[in-house]
């Protein structure tokens, strides 16, 4: 049952998906291309993300750190 | 939105009315996701538009559509500018929706013959089935009087036995029948006007007598979504014509102003004539005009006023006499009265009543009573035995009874879309209902899906709307029970769901169920 309500729940979402981008009024091939086109340009986007996104995110912690460790050498300094 | 301040043209009353005429309309705007999801449904069926006009262009698709020749393909191109391009790239691939052929009489139930088509819309072929019993929401048929009795259609056999079909002439020359009269004089009797004159066809009604009215040196002032009958004529015309907003009295009085102020365009000289073109009952719309604030701008300004009544008479006010009677004014406030019996009187042709001055010389001067073709006797008869039964003066009480179920059915059902959580347009008076789509691909999935539940709607998109605001239009009859309407309702409410079309945020509390 539960598969049952959950194939009619996604194909209600790709009903809607189709509705509001508009897709709806294409011919079936048209409607291959966009999908197409959209699921390339999404595994790219989460290709690239995964490749890059955490050394991005280490580098700026790393950036940070300086800041902080600079801040404390200068108080450091000029105390000492 | 109504601000007050500006109407120091009207008494403490007419301030309290203003206020509350506001309260009976709402144009309720949607989310605005709504208006940015629809703008990138538009333009991704553009983009895709460009690409099979590049493919029929280059020759891998044919093109189903008119092309120039190729002798003139060196000329000013013919089919490329925007209309065309719509066109041949958004309004082919959901054409299905429209001209839908039908084969019984539009009452509140009506037969539709099934079309399929093979090759996404270019053409169709009817399968031979007929879908029998379909509700129809969106015939004008007001007052119901789209029906198939014999007892009520009795007088208008004996006049096609009597008179016959066509007349073959003008109202000048030998059009002029005695059955004419009796109409006019009924339909002037019927308004509270001194004099009335009608016509063959309600366009040609208003593009015909607008020229005849006001010519070069005249000031129309126009409403922004007047019907292209009154556009037509204004511009047949010759005079200036200055658009004020929708029902809006800021933006009339302003321009009133500007005109009386400044005169004629270059010689600055007073206007000849300034003429106020309003409508009664807006149809894309369904909202109602502002007549006693436009009366009362016109008396200050000593302008002239014409309302087109194509939708209000006989679907509006107490005993189905329009606009003038709903706010409680006197006719003869309203200088051109004009109508169509189109709509709640199920004939066809138009009228326009006012003075006898003024009457006598369209007699005259009208172009269409000089060239046009007379009204054809049994439509004449229809609208008289129409106009009969709403006074009431056949004996009976059935017109009168259909102006109040009119209303109470456009209150139901006003009030139950706007629990359900729709969008809806307009005054909670007028029976035309849009509901707002919003969104190009729901526009053709509603229609479709409706029609496969067996309830026929009119769904209307970018020409005759504003790009954002598609929608679908429904008529409410006074023909339609009870039952079919919670029928409609029932199936908006499961659409409504389905299809994700409930974008309203109001709680609605402030509907009474007056009685």
């Amino acid at each position: 049952m539960d598969v049952k309500n959950l194939k009619e729940y996604l194909h209600w979402l790709y009903y809607q998906y189709l509705l509001i981008t508009g897709i709806y009024v294409l011919e079936p091939w048209e409607q291959s291309i966009f999908n197409t086109v959209l699921l390339t340009m999404v595994a790219m986007i989460i290709y690239t993300s995964y490749v890059f996104v955490p050394i991005h995110v280490r580098l700026a912690l790393d950036w940070f750190a300086l800041l902080v460790q600079g801040r404390v050498d200068h108080i450091t300094h000029l105390s000492g | 939105m109504t601000v007050i301040g500006g109407f120091f043209f009207l008494g403490p009353a007419g301030h309290q009315f203003a206020h509350s005429w506001s309260k009976r309309e709402s144009f309720e705007q949607a989310p605005m996701y709504v208006a940015v999801l629809t703008y990138l449904g538009f333009g991704i069926v553009t983009l895709f538009g460009y690409f099979r006009d590049f493919l029929r262009a280059v020759g891998l698709e044919k093109c189903h559509l008119a092309q120039e020749r190729d002798e003139q393909k060196d000329f000013v191109p013919l089919y490329q500018d925007f209309e065309n391009f719509y066109t041949r790239n958004l309004y082919m691939r959901v054409r299905d929706n429209w001209n839908r052929p039908i084969c019984s009489l539009p009452g509140p139930e009506f037969d539709l013959m099934e079309r399929v088509s093979d090759d996404y819309n270019w053409t169709f072929r009817l399968t031979g089935r007929t879908i029998h019993n379909v509700i129809n929401m969106g015939s004008y048929n007001y007052l119901g009087f789209a029906e198939n009795n014999e007892k009520f259609l009795q007088p208008v056999a004996n006049a096609t036995k009597e008179y016959g079909i066509g007349v073959c002439s003008t109202r000048q020359e030998m059009g002029n029948l005695d059955i004419h009269q009796e109409l006019e004089e009924l339909v002037a009797s019927f308004l509270g006007a001194e004099s009335a004159m009608t016509f063959g066809m309600g366009f040609a009604t208003n593009s015909m007598n607008i020229p005849a009215l006001v010519s070069r040196g005249c000031l129309i002032l126009s409403d922004e979504l007047n019907h292209t009958s009154l556009i037509l004529g204004a511009r047949l015309s010759g005079a200036t014509i200055r658009v004020f907003k929708h029902n809006n009295m800021q933006s009339l009085e302003k321009l009133l102003k500007e005109a009386i102020m400044g005169g004629q365009p270059r010689t600055h000289r007073p206007w000849r004539k300034i003429l106020i073109v309003v409508e009664g009952i807006y149809s894309m719309e369904g909202s109602i005009v502002r007549l006693p604030e436009i009366v009362a701008l016109k008396k200050k300004y000593k302008a002239y006023l014409y309302l087109d009544e194509a939708h209000s008479i006989g679907a509006v006010g107490a005993t189905g006499r329009g606009v003038t009677q709903l706010f409680g004014l006197d006719p003869s406030d309203v200088d051109v009265l004009m109508g169509t019996f189109t709509k709640s009187f199920g004939a066809a042709g138009g009228y326009i009543a006012g003075k006898k001055e003024l009457v006598d010389y369209l007699r005259a001067h009208s172009h269409s009573a000089a060239y046009a073709t007379a009204m054809s006797p049994p439509v004449a008869r229809q609208i008289i035995r129409a106009m009969k039964c709403i006074m009431g003066l056949d004996g009976l009480t059935v017109g009168i009874q259909r102006v109040r179920q009119l209303a109470e059915n456009t209150r139901y059902f006003r009030r139950r879309l706007q629990e359900l959580g729709f969008i809806i347009y307009g005054s909670q008076d007028s029976p035309v209902v849009p509901l707002l789509l919003y969104m190009p691909g729901k526009v053709g999935a509603f229609s479709r899906a409706m029609l496969e539940r067996k309830i026929g709607v009119v769904v209307v998109g970018f020409p005759a709307t504003p790009i954002t605001e598609a929608r679908a239009r429904f008529c409410v009859s006074s023909a339609h029970t009870r039952d079919m309407l919670d029928k409609v309702l029932c199936s908006l409410d499961e659409l409504g769901d389905y299809l994700g079309l409930k974008f309203s945020r109001r709680k609605c509390t402030q509907f009474e169920l007056d009685s």
